[in-house]
């Protein structure tokens, strides 16, 4: 039943370069205008979209930060009451981690992880388009409900009975478990998408041992993404039924149990913490060598170390329910997991300083907060080691203690590598240089300023300053610290504001980039900055790791794909050997359109049951004009 | 940079069946997420009967009859399902038009069944934690046979368009295919689970 091949002048076979690239040009591109802007389906597009709206969380989580820190500055301050104070950490915590810290690995995923295997565009375009909309939606649906003072005030972790129908009165509750529905829909899909990418989509000759380490990075945490996120949608879908139809998943006296939530919510919630720390390690990992100027030492082992970190992941849960009142033996085994997890994490810590040591260093803004991230990252280890001792754990469990650690984790863990990464790939994204000394600058206020605010919250936390307290008594002995440490918020908040300007600053004025500013060795550094829409005028081939550093003076590329159609190269799983000229969809609004249907539905389902059923004829009349075929190219075979 | 020409492409045919598919990889990624939603969902349905003093709380054990039926069912439509793989292996678009129209059919049987066997749990949702899991359990599994179903009338109906013989439908039937295969291989641990565990 094949037809033919198509007509020769089609394939990029003896072309005249302007004909290849203005012919690829019209295949790929993205008209302008509105209705183009919200049909696009390219993945650099969409991942910047997805980087910017992430960052705009993260200042808006900063915000209420600052707004927490005026109000802990002195004892008995009035700026915020307890109900306010409330919505405040339970937004900042949740804001953080769904609408920050996943959405932003995951989306400077989906715009280099096709760039570094060398592809055209990501797997499943549409389902990514459709991804950033539900992504959207629900932290617009968070803070639109925070601006009516309808927000979540039930933690970032929203336990049982006092998010159930019981304690938790209003839709506050709901509005904060159908967020997670949004977060975690779009968050599926960007993972089933870059699995399938890495799987299928890498260039010819990628082998498994050819894969940057950041690549190797985001498919572990796909797969942690795709393991872990059900049990949070069922978390929270049982806690709306809990909540809207009287199940009594969570109710002790008719069966159920509060504890049950706490287990659903950390199978997820401890792998949540590594899938936002393997992508930053995986980006440390490839961003450390053009800064060493050499191969980063030890590929086999950090790799290894990411797999072996996503295995662990699963199995430390129960450490952060170490004060429930579990059975001593599980205490035990959770222990000794949650400290054998700091073993893949040496194993990257030293292969990074042995990179380091044997290299010729850069100090540029990357290497800077590079070497911030290894500093910070390892006293925020050791705090975890300390932590996950039981009798140590039930001294500073809710204190402020707490607060350092994951702090120092979650910032230095994972925001310094991703400040790195932005420093790193901007000129890639913009086609613009960062300023490098207001780089410096805001390197140094940052550091500066995150140690000198988030260091003496252990001390607090050791002298029993427990955490989500809107304010503390003047007699108490904590009123010095917490006036250092919110001035020291200022210096780490000014950090940020310069980032934020050099970014801003830097997008419209900075100085043009050449296509590998860094002489970096993988392959988004082979194309243009920023790329075309079709990322490569011809897919390159790789013989090594280091594909750009292995030959400096020509780039082997293959020929005899299409120009007419939207053509990409699907090759074998280990091998990466090619198997066929596979389609890449086109643009299209569908998607939009699914992903309104979706959220009315979503947010019309914390109100009725019956949501579920007349919501979903919507959603699925737009999955139907998202799949039917339109006669393109694309959909020849 | 100076591009070298090493490979060529240009023979390489324009879509993969089977494992050179992305979408037959994207598939198998959705059925691991849904796969683990089940396994979590039977691991809340034993956790709670392993807190419980008497299993099932305050009810009798499901009538036996229409939940048996569906297994029964389902088992059954594996045979058809399986075949119209084959045929769209074969890309032999007249019985893959066939066995689709089958498929559907099959589809909808389980559902008119299972119409009777909510009632047949013997509790309500809101009773207790015992019912409020066996009905979630049971409901999910629902939403998959209704969403497959789904899939299975429309690609069914794109068989009979002038994009059905093209190879790449074949692949989505396979595909589709598939995902039946795994709705049925999940409702045999809830099975056990909703009607076995509650008579231990």
């Amino acid at each position: 039943m094949n037809r033919p091949v198509a007509a020769p002048d089609t394939r990029d076979i003896e072309i005249e370069r302007k004909r290849l690239t203005d012919a690829l040009a019209e295949t790929w591109k993205t008209p302008s205008g509105i209705w183009g802007a919200l049909a696009t389906v390219d993945h650099k597009i969409i991942g910047r979209r997805y980087i910017v709206t992430a960052f705009v969380f993260l200042g808006l989580g900063g915000v209420l930060a600052a707004l927490m820190r005026i109000q802990l500055a002195q004892p008995e301050a009035r700026l915020l009451g307890p109900d306010r104070y409330n919505q405040i950490f339970t937004m900042h915590g949740a804001n953080m981690m769904f609408l920050f810290a996943v959405p932003v690995m995951e989306a400077v995923a989906v715009y280099l992880v096709p760039l570094m295997v060398g592809t055209r565009n990501i797997a499943f375009p549409r389902l990514n388009a459709f991804s950033y909309w539900i992504y959207l939606a629900g932290g617009t649906l968070l803070w639109t409900a925070f601006a009516l003072d309808m927000g979540p005030d039930v933690g970032w972790f929203a336990y049982v009975p006092l998010s159930g129908p019981q304690y938790g009165a209003g839709k506050r509750a709901d509005i904060w478990a159908q967020m997670i529905t949004f977060t975690e829909i779009s968050a599926l899909a960007v993972a089933v998408e870059l699995v399938v990418t890495i799987f299928k989509q890498r260039t010819p000759g990628m082998t498994l041992d050819r894969i940057p380490v950041f690549v190797w990075a985001m498919l572990v945490t796909s797969f942690l993404v795709i393991m872990a996120m059900p049990a949070i949608v069922l978390a929270s879908t049982s806690l709306i039924l809990d909540r809207l139809v009287g199940t009594h998943f969570f109710n002790p006296a008719e069966g159920g149990d509060v504890l049950l939530w706490q287990h659903l919510f950390w199978f997820f919630g401890h792998p949540e913490v590594y899938i936002i720390f393997l992508p930053a390690a995986g980006m440390v990992s490839t961003m450390i060598e053009p800064f060493a100027r050499r191969p980063a030492f030890g590929y086999l082992g950090l790799v290894m170390a990411l797999i072996a970190t996503g295995i662990l992941a699963f199995g430390l849960w129960v450490h952060h329910m170490f004060v429930a009142g579990l059975p001593r033996l599980g205490d035990s085994f959770f222990t000794a997991s949650s400290m054998a997890i700091a073993i893949p994490a040496g194993i990257q810590v030293f292969c990074w300083l042995a990179t380091l040591w044997d290299g010729r260093l850069v100090f540029k803004t990357p290497l800077l907060f590079i070497i911030g991230f290894i500093v910070t990252f390892v006293i925020g280890g050791l705090t975890g080691v300390m932590v996950a001792s039981v009798p140590f754990d039930t001294q500073v469990h809710d204190t402020y203690f707490v607060v350092a650690h994951f702090h120092y984790v979650l910032i230095g863990g994972a925001v310094f590598p991703l400040l790195a990464a932005i420093h790193y790939w901007f000129p890639k994204l913009t086609g613009r240089m960062l300023n490098e000394a207001l780089g410096q600058w805001s390197f140094w206020l940052i550091f500066v300023g995150f140690n000198a605010t988030f260091f003496p919250m252990h001390i607090l936390g050791l002298e029993g300053m427990p955490r989500r307290v809107y304010t503390y008594q003047p007699d108490l002995p904590w009123h010095g610290l917490n006036l250092f440490i919110s001035l020291s918020a200022v210096i780490l908040i000014a950090g940020f504001l310069l980032f934020f300007i050099n970014a801003f600053r830097s997008a419209r004025v900075g100085e043009v980039a050449r296509d590998n500013p860094w002489d970096a060795p993988t392959l988004e550094w082979a194309t243009t900055s920023p790329p075309p829409s079709y990322n490569f005028p011809m897919i390159p081939v790789v013989g090594s790791l280091h594909p750009l550093w292995d030959d400096r003076d020509s780039l082997a590329v293959a020929n005899g794909l299409r120009t007419d159609r939207r053509e990409l190269v699907v090759t074998t799983l280990a091998a990466a050997e090619p198997q066929a000229r596979e389609a890449s969809p086109r643009n299209s609004i569908w998607p939009l359109w699914a992903a309104i249907a979706t959220t009315i539905m979503l947010i019309w389902s914390m109100f009725s049951p019956w949501a579920v059923v007349w919501g979903s004829v919507p959603v699925a009349v737009a999955l139907m004009g998202w799949f039917w075929p339109k006669g393109t190219p694309e959909d020849e075979s | 940079m100076r591009e070298k020409i090493v490979l060529d492409l240009g023979k390489l045919p324009l879509y993969g069946m089977g494992t050179a598919s992305v979408t037959w990889w994207g598939t198998l990624a959705f059925m691991l997420i849904e796969g683990t939603g089940f396994a979590l969902a039977i691991a809340v349905y034993l956790y709670l009967m392993n807190l419980a003093t008497a299993w099932p709380i305050n009810a009798p054990p499901p009538d036996l009859l229409p939940g048996t039926l569906v297994t029964l069912v389902l088992l059954a439509s594996l045979v058809p399902n399986v075949l119209v793989s084959r045929w769209a292996e074969q890309q032999n678009l007249r019985m893959v038009r066939l066995g689709m129209v089958i498929m559907s059919m099959v589809g909808i049987a389980p559902l008119i069944v299972r119409i009777f066997e909510f009632p047949a749990l013997k509790v309500s949702w809101d009773s207790n934690a015992y019912g409020s899991v066996v009905w979630t359990l049971l409901g999910l599994h629902t939403t998959h046979i209704i969403t497959d179903l789904v899939d299975t009338l429309v690609l069914a109906a794109l068989m009979f368009t002038r994009h059905g013989g093209n190879p790449r439908r074949f692949g989505d039937v396979q595909d589709n295919v598939m995902y039946w295969n795994f709705v049925v291989a999940t409702w045999l641990p809830i099975y056990g689970c909703i009607y076995w565990l509650a008579r231990l």
